[in-house]
C-alpha cells in the first residue's frame, strides 16, 4: 500500500497533480452548487417582494 | 427530418426551453463522467505498466494531456457559440459562451500545474519559456481575460459583444499550442498521439488516456450545463418564467433552500 502512494520515489510529484486537479473539480462543483442556491434565493426575495408591491 | 431538427433547434435555442433539458441532462453527463473516472484511474494506476524510461512519473500524462486537450476544445466550443451569439444575436449561444470560460481556464491552469510537476522529475524544471508552455499560459490569460471583461461590463449584451470579439481573435493561439512543438525547438515532447501518425505510445496507455479525456469531457459537459442554467436564472430574471419557476420553489420550501 505505501509502495503505491511512493510511486518509486516520485509520489510527491504524482500526487501533488492528481490531488490539485481532484480538489480543483470538486470545489468547481461545490461552488456551482452553492452559487445557485444563492442566486435561487435572492431571486425569491425578489419574487416575493414583488408580489407584496401588487397586493 | 432536416426541417424536424431545425425546429428542434429553434426550440431548445430559447432558454426557457433550454433550462429544463438541460436538468434532465446533467444526471446523465455526471453518471458518464463518474463511470469513465474510475475506469480511467483504475487502468492508469493499476492496469497501465511502468514506463521503462520515467519510472512511475509519466502517469501524471493520464490526467496531463486530457486537461490539455480539454482546454484548447474548451476554447474552441467557447470561440463557437461567441461567433453563432454574435451573428444570430442568441442569447442561449452568449451564455453557453460565457458558461464554458470558467472550467476552460480551470484545465488551463491545469495543465500548467500538472505540466510543472511532471516536468520537474523529467526536466528538472518546473518550468521554462519555451513555445508550448508560453502559448498554453496565454491561453490561461485568454480566459482571464474573456472572464474579466464579461464581468467589468454590465449591460449582458454588450458584455457578451465585447468579450465574444475576444473569443474570437484568441482563436488564433490555438494553432500556435497544438505545432508549437513543431514550428520551435522546445523541450516540450512532440505529440504522442496526432490524427495522421501511429501513436508512440503503448495502446494500453493509449487507451487510458483516452477514457480520462472523455471522462473530463463528460464532467465539462456536466459543469457547464450547471453553469448556464444559473446564467439563465439570472439574466432571464426579470421573464415571467423565471418568475413562475421560482414562486414554485418558494412555496415548496418556506425557507428558499430548494433547488
Amino acid at each position: 500500500m505505501s509502495e503505491f502512494f511512493a510511486m518509486g520515489g516520485r509520489g510527491f510529484y504524482v500526487w501533488m497533480s492528481y490531488g490539485i486537479t481532484a480538489l480543483f473539480m470538486v470545489v468547481e462543483v461545490i461552488a456551482l452548487t452553492r452559487s445557485k442556491k444563492t442566486v435561487l434565493k435572492r431571486l425569491a426575495r425578489m419574487v416575493k417582494a414583488e408580489a407584496r408591491g401588487h397586493s | 427530418m432536416a426541417f424536424k431538427n431545425s425546429i428542434a433547434w429553434y426550440y431548445f435555442s430559447s432558454p426557457k426551453s433550454f433550462y429544463p433539458l438541460a436538468g434532465r441532462l446533467i444526471p446523465w453527463f455526471w453518471s458518464l463522467s463518474i463511470i469513465l473516472l474510475v475506469v480511467g484511474l483504475y487502468m492508469s494506476f493499476f492496469v497501465a505498466p511502468t514506463d521503462y524510461k520515467q519510472g512511475e512519473s509519466y502517469r501524471i500524462m493520464f490526467i496531463h494531456v486530457p486537461a490539455a486537450w480539454m482546454s484548447m476544445l474548451i476554447y474552441l466550443v467557447m470561440a463557437g457559440y461567441a461567433i453563432i451569439g454574435m451573428a444570430w444575436k442568441l442569447r442561449m449561444a452568449e451564455m453557453m459562451a460565457s458558461a464554458l470560460a470558467p472550467t476552460g481556464a480551470m484545465f488551463t491552469f491545469l495543465a500548467l500545474w500538472t505540466g510543472a510537476f511532471w516536468g520537474k522529475p523529467t526536466w528538472g524544471t518546473y518550468w521554462v519559456w519555451d513555445a508550448r508552455l508560453t502559448s498554453e499560459l496565454i491561453l490561461l490569460f485568454l480566459y482571464i481575460g474573456y472572464i474579466s471583461l464579461q464581468s467589468a461590463i454590465d449591460d449582458p449584451r454588450r458584455a457578451a459583444r465585447a468579450s465574444a470579439l475576444l473569443a474570437i481573435v484568441g482563436v488564433i493561439n490555438l494553432p500556435v499550442i497544438y505545432w508549437s512543438v513543431t514550428w520551435w525547438n522546445t523541450l516540450h515532447q512532440g505529440a504522442s498521439v496526432s490524427p495522421t501518425m501511429e501513436p508512440k505510445m503503448a495502446s494500453i496507455m493509449l487507451t487510458a488516456m483516452m477514457i480520462m479525456t472523455f471522462a473530463f469531457w463528460m464532467y465539462t459537459i456536466a459543469v457547464v450545463l450547471m453553469r448556464v442554467r444559473r446564467i439563465v436564472l439570472e439574466r432571464e430574471s426579470q421573464t415571467s418564467w423565471v418568475k413562475a419557476l421560482v414562486g414554485e420553489q418558494v412555496e415548496n420550501s418556506p425557507a428558499g433552500e430548494k433547488q
